[in-house]
């Protein structure tokens, strides 16, 4: 069976480049891209939150 | 599902006035994921601060809000909740705010044991004013009024608050952001005066100064420094050099100040 992928929102116009989000995913699942964070690998998300626990900004959404 | 912050966010706010990577945004996210969890009424919860990067907090916040004078959010929100002691109120502000400027105001609220929650936001440094250096600037740091390091002793905040009577204090950090929320709920529902720490971080102001190549490294700190009260109390004082105990560090029971001063009116009155 496939599973199923989260779908992870990068709010642009909040995003402040801290690079938080990708540093601390433990999966690797984002990277940035010039000053905005951007998902690189999906398949990888654990779910685990913690990217969207950490943003500073609101500019991160996780729906499982 | 992702946690609805907009739905306690003020129209139009955001993106907020923060530096990127500034720790008041993963705090504030706490506190507002613990007031979803206890399911507060926006309309009957204050939020109190005074002046500085941290208390521009409440601005957001779509409650009943105050962004007083420097430090001097605890003697308004002693005057709210005099008036209406049914109402929560919640104090928030950073360590300049807190224990320079306000730290009279700080200690007398503990001495009091007023139902009432204070998060302060200790990123060692008055950031909004360029970073000098605060009554939490760490021996030896440098800040722009001590460029030559810091020669003072640093206050250890939860242990002041314990020292002047807080019946629960708590400490976090922004790097482990699922604690905040637990902790700011706990302190809620604690009857009388709660204070929550957060160690925090300044990039823009404290980080550059000290040798902090990025917020990362600010944020791998908070990691590294933080020791779990429990893990603690396994450790020997040797262990414990250069570490910060977080969780849970003081709860007890003591008569609260707006029933007994409910006591008061009701003996004048006789
Ligand atoms: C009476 C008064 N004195 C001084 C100031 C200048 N001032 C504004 S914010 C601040 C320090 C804020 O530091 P802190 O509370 O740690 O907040 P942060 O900016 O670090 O979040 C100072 C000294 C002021 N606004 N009012
Ligand atoms: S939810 Fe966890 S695994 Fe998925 S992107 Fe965020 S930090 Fe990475
Ligand atoms: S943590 Fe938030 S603000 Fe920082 S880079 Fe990621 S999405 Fe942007
Ligand atoms: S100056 Fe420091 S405390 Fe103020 S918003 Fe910037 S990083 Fe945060
Ligand atoms: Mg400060």
């Amino acid at each position: 069976m496939e599973k199923k992928l989260p779908t992870i929102e990068i709010i642009e116009k909040y995003c402040k480049g801290c690079h938080i989000c990708v540093e601390f995913c433990p999966t690797k699942v984002l990277e940035m891209k010039g000053f905005v964070a951007s998902v690189k690998n999906l398949e990888a998300c654990i779910k685990c939150m913690q990217c969207e626990l950490r943003c500073p900004d609101f500019a991160i959404k996780v729906s499982a | 599902m992702a946690f609805d912050y907009d739905k306690y966010i003020r129209p139009g706010k955001l993106p907020h006035i923060w530096c990127p990577g500034c720790g008041h945004g993963i705090v504030m996210k706490g506190l507002i994921r613990a007031i979803d969890t206890l399911g507060l009424d926006k309309n009957n919860t204050a939020i109190v601060s005074g002046i500085g990067c941290a208390s521009r907090l409440p601005g957001y916040l779509d409650c009943c809000t105050l962004h007083t004078a420097h430090g001097r959010a605890a003697a308004f929100a002693t005057g709210v909740k005099m008036a209406k002691p049914e109402m929560n109120v919640i104090l928030c502000g950073g360590d300049g705010d807190g224990t320079a400027i306000g730290g009279n105001h700080f200690i007398h609220a503990c001495r009091r044991n007023i139902d009432m929650t204070y998060i302060i936001m200790n990123n060692n440094i008055y950031g909004m004013t360029g970073g000098q250096f605060s009554p939490c600037t760490p021996t030896g740091a440098k800040a722009s009024t001590t460029p030559y390091g810091n020669p003072d002793p640093s206050f250890d905040v939860a242990q002041l608050a314990i020292g002047a009577g807080a019946t629960f204090v708590a400490r976090g950090t922004a790097y482990h952001a699922t604690q905040i929320d637990k902790l700011i709920v706990e302190a809620i529902q604690h009857k009388g005066f709660s204070v929550v720490e957060i160690l925090d971080d300044c990039p823009t102001t404290y980080g550059r100064r000290n040798k902090f190549k990025s917020v990362i490294e600010m944020m791998n700190r908070l990691k590294d420094v933080a020791v779990p009260v429990k893990a603690a109390e396994k450790m020997t004082a040797e262990q414990l050099q250069g570490k910060i105990i977080t969780g849970v560090l003081h709860k007890v029971e003591k008569p609260e100040y707006t029933t007994e001063y409910a006591k008061v009116i009701e003996r004048a009155q006789k």
